[in-house]
C-alpha cells in the first residue's frame, strides 16, 4: 500500500509538471501578451517596453523555468490588472468554487443514488423509464442553458431565487443544481447498471437464503458492493466540476475560479490563468489519487491481502 | 408424525423468448425428520429449480405452482415473502454450488455469520459471535475467532464451503436444503466436506435435501432419494429399493454410468446413455426420456404416463409394469 502510495504521488508530480509546462507554452503562442497588455491604441515603443519589462522577450523556456521557481516557492506572481499576488486572488475565490462544486456534487450523488437504485429493482418498468429520461435530458442539455432557462423561470417568472452573486445559500441554489445535474446521468447509470450486476449475483441470494429483510439486502449488501465504482468516478467528477464551474460561474456571476478563469482569458491576464491552470490540474490529479485510495478502502480485495 | 417437508405437485414455469420452459413438472416428495433425501439427475433436470421453489428463491422470471407445501406441518404453498423472510435462514436453510461467490466480498466472515442470529433471534452482538465461533470449530475450521475478522478472498474453497454450513446452522435448522455442495471443490475436498454434512445433520438431527448429480455420493450419503429427469421425478425410493431394484429405464441406465467396486473390472468401459436431454418448452407429451429409452414404444408418446405410486414414498413413472422389466425377465 505504502509503495502503490509512492509510486502514484511521483506520477501525480510528473502529471502536474507536464501540464504546467503545455499551457505555459500554449498561452504564450495563443497571442502576444505584451500587446494585450500595453492595451488598445498603444504606440510600438510602449509595447516594446511592456514586453521588456514583464520578460516577454526572453526564451519561452526561461520564461518558463523561472515561473516554475517560483511558483515552487509559493509565488505565482502579480496580476498586472490588479496589482495583487495572484496567490491572494486565487484565495478569496476559491471558497465560492469548492461550495459550488462540492455542493454539485452531493446534489448529483443525492439524485443519482436513489434513481439508480430504483431502476435497478424494478428493470424496463416506468420508474426505469422515467430515472432514465432524466438522465438522458441531463447529459443532452447544456449546463450553460439550463441554467438559463432556470434563471427565467424561477428567478425572473418566480422570483423564488436569486440569480446572481455568491451573498447567501440561497444564490447557490440553481447553479449547484445547473452544474450537479450535468453529472447525475454518469452517476445513476453506473448505479444501475452495478445495481443489477450485484443483484443478480451469488451472494445476494446467499443473503436471500439467510432470511434478511430486502430493505436490508439492498443497502447492505447491493449498494455496498456498487457504490465502489461510483466513489472513484464521483471523484473524477468533483475535479471536473471544480475546473468546468466556468461556464457555470459566469452564468450565475458567481465570483469564483472560473469566473475569474474566463475574466482573466479575455484580458490576457497570463499571470492569473497559469496560476488557475496549475491549480485546477493539481486538484484533478489529487482528486483522482484519492479516489483510487478510497477505492482501495472501500473494497477489502484490494485492502486486504 | 407429520413429515418434515411435503411437496405435492410442484410446478415451476419459466418464460423464455422461446416459449414456456417447464423447469419442474408436477413434483411430489416428502422429507423425513432427520433424514437425508437426495435429488439426482444430470445438470438442467430441474433440481436446482425444486429447491429455490421450496426456498421461495427463484428468480422472478419463474412462476411457481404447487398443490401443496407443507413444512413442518405449516401451509406454505401460498406464504406471503415475510413469512417466506422469517422461515428462510431460520428453519430452512441452503448451501450453494459456488462458495466463491456466495459470500459477500465486502464483508468480514464473522459479520455475515452473525447477521443470519441477529435477524432471526433476539440476541445481542457478542452472543451472536460466540455461536459463530462455536460453529466454525464444529465444521473444523482452526482458530475460529481470527478467522472471523477475515475477508472470503482470504479463504479457500473449501474454507468458504465450511463458513457456508457453519452460516445454515446459526439458527440450528430443521431442514439444509444442500444444493451441489461439493461439486465446485478440489477432489481432496468433496469427501471431507461431504462427511462434515453428513456429520452435523446427524449431530443436529437436521433434515437435509441433498442436491447432486453423483450416485456415489447418494449411495454414501441418503436415506432416499428422487431420480429426476428433464423437470419430472421419475423414481423415488429408498437407497436401498432403488440401487437394488431400479424401476425406471433411465435410473437403469444411470446406474451403469457408473463403476461399481467389485463388479466392474479394470478397463471396462462404463456405458452412456445415448442422446442429450430435451429442453422441456412448450407443450410436453408422453414420456420425456423415451428418445433415450432402449424399451420405448408407441404408447411412450401418448397421454397417461402418470407417477406409479406403489407405496408411499416408493414411486416410478414409467408405463413399463415392473413384472414385465426386460431386464428382469433375462436375467
Amino acid at each position: 500500500m505504502l509503495q502503490y502510495t509512492l509510486k502514484r504521488l511521483v506520477v501525480t508530480f510528473f502529471v502536474i509538471l507536464v501540464v504546467s509546462l503545455v499551457s505555459f507554452m500554449l498561452i504564450r503562442v495563443s497571442g502576444d501578451p505584451a500587446i494585450a497588455l500595453a492595451g488598445e491604441g498603444a504606440t510600438q515603443q510602449e509595447i516594446e517596453y511592456v514586453r521588456h519589462h514583464y520578460g516577454f522577450d526572453r526564451p519561452l523556456i526561461i520564461q518558463y523555468v523561472d515561473w516554475a521557481k517560483k511558483a515552487l516557492q509559493g509565488d505565482l506572481g502579480e496580476s498586472p490588472y490588479f496589482n495583487e499576488p495572484v496567490l491572494k486572488m486565487i484565495r478569496e475565490r476559491i471558497g465560492v468554487t469548492m461550495t459550488l462544486g462540492v455542493s454539485a456534487l452531493l446534489f448529483a450523488l443525492f439524485v443519482s443514488i436513489p434513481l439508480g437504485v430504483l431502476a435497478s429493482i424494478r428493470p424496463n418498468t416506468w420508474i426505469d423509464r422515467v430515472a432514465l429520461t432524466i438522465s438522458v435530458m441531463g447529459q443532452a442539455m447544456p449546463s450553460f442553458w439550463f441554467g438559463l432557462i432556470m434563471i427565467i423561470f424561477f428567478g425572473v417568472t418566480l422570483r423564488w431565487l436569486p440569480i446572481s452573486g455568491s451573498g447567501s445559500p440561497a444564490h447557490y441554489v440553481m447553479p449547484t443544481i445547473a452544474l450537479g445535474y450535468y453529472a447525475t446521468p454518469a452517476f445513476m447509470r453506473l448505479i444501475r447498471s452495478g445495481m443489477l450486476e450485484v443483484l443478480s449475483s451469488d451472494h445476494i441470494r446467499t443473503a436471500r437464503a439467510k432470511g434478511l429483510r430486502w430493505g436490508k439486502i439492498l443497502y447492505k449488501h447491493a449498494l455496498r458492493n456498487a457504490i465502489i465504482p461510483v466513489v472513484a468516478l464521483a471523484a473524477v467528477q468533483l475535479g471536473f466540476m471544480l475546473g468546468g464551474s466556468i461556464v457555470i460561474e459566469s452564468v450565475f456571476a458567481l465570483h469564483g475560479i472560473g469566473y475569474l478563469a474566463w475574466v482573466s482569458i479575455g484580458r490576457s491576464d497570463l499571470p492569473v490563468v497559469q496560476a488557475i491552470i496549475l491549480l485546477l490540474s493539481m486538484i484533478y490529479v489529487v482528486l483522482t489519487f484519492l479516489g483510487d485510495l478510497l477505492n482501495a478502502f472501500l473494497d477489502p480485495r484490494i485492502r486486504v491481502r | 408424525m407429520t413429515a418434515l417437508l411435503e411437496v405435492e405437485g410442484l410446478r415451476v414455469d419459466l418464460s423464455l423468448p422461446a416459449g414456456v420452459l417447464h423447469a419442474v413438472q408436477d413434483v411430489s416428495f416428502h422429507v423425513e425428520k432427520g433424514e437425508t433425501f437426495s435429488l439426482v439427475g444430470e445438470s438442467g433436470c430441474g433440481k436446482t429449480m425444486t429447491a429455490l421453489a421450496v426456498m421461495g428463491l427463484l428468480p422472478r422470471s419463474a412462476t411457481r405452482s404447487a398443490e401443496r407445501i407443507l413444512f413442518e406441518g405449516e401451509d406454505i404453498t401460498h406464504a406471503h415473502e415475510r413469512r417466506m423472510t422469517a422461515i428462510r435462514g431460520a428453519r430452512m436453510t441452503m448451501i450453494f454450488q459456488e462458495p466463491m461467490t456466495s459470500l459477500d466480498p465486502c464483508y468480514t466472515i464473522g459479520d455475515q455469520l452473525e447477521e443470519v442470529l441477529l435477524e432471526h433471534r433476539r440476541v445481542s452482538r457478542r452472543e451472536a459471535r460466540e455461536r459463530a465461533v462455536f460453529l466454525l470449530e464444529k465444521v473444523g475450521i482452526t482458530a475460529a475467532a481470527s478467522r472471523l475478522k477475515q475477508y472470503p478472498h482470504q479463504l479457500s474453497g473449501g474454507l468458504r464451503q465450511r463458513v457456508m454450513i457453519a452460516m445454515s446452522l446459526m439458527c440450528g435448522p430443521s431442514l439444509i436444503i444442500a444444493d451441489e455442495p461439493t461439486t465446485a471443490l478440489d477432489v481432496t475436498i468433496q469427501a471431507q466436506i461431504l462427511s462434515l454434512l453428513v456429520s452435523v445433520q446427524k449431530e443436529y438431527e437436521t433434515g437435509m435435501i441433498l442436491i447432486t448429480h453423483d450416485l456415489g455420493v447418494v449411495a454414501r450419503t441418503a436415506d432416499r432419494l428422487a431420480v429426476m429427469y428433464c423437470g419430472q421425478v421419475v423414481e423415488t425410493g429408498t437407497v436401498a429399493e432403488v440401487f437394488t431394484r431400479p424401476l425406471h429405464p433411465y435410473t437403469r441406465g444411470l446406474m451403469r454410468c457408473i463403476p461399481i467396486p467389485g463388479k466392474t473390472r479394470p478397463g471396462q468401459k462404463l456405458d452412456t446413455i445415448p442422446g442429450i436431454v430435451p429442453t422441456p418448452i412448450g407443450d410436453l407429451r408422453g414420456c420425456l426420456f423415451r428418445n433415450r429409452c432402449p424399451h420405448a414404444r408407441p404408447a411412450c408418446a401418448g397421454e397417461g404416463i402418470e407417477e406409479v405410486r406403489l407405496t408411499p414414498g416408493r414411486s416410478y413413472r414409467c408405463i413399463l409394469q415392473p413384472e414385465e422389466n426386460p431386464e428382469k425377465a433375462a436375467a
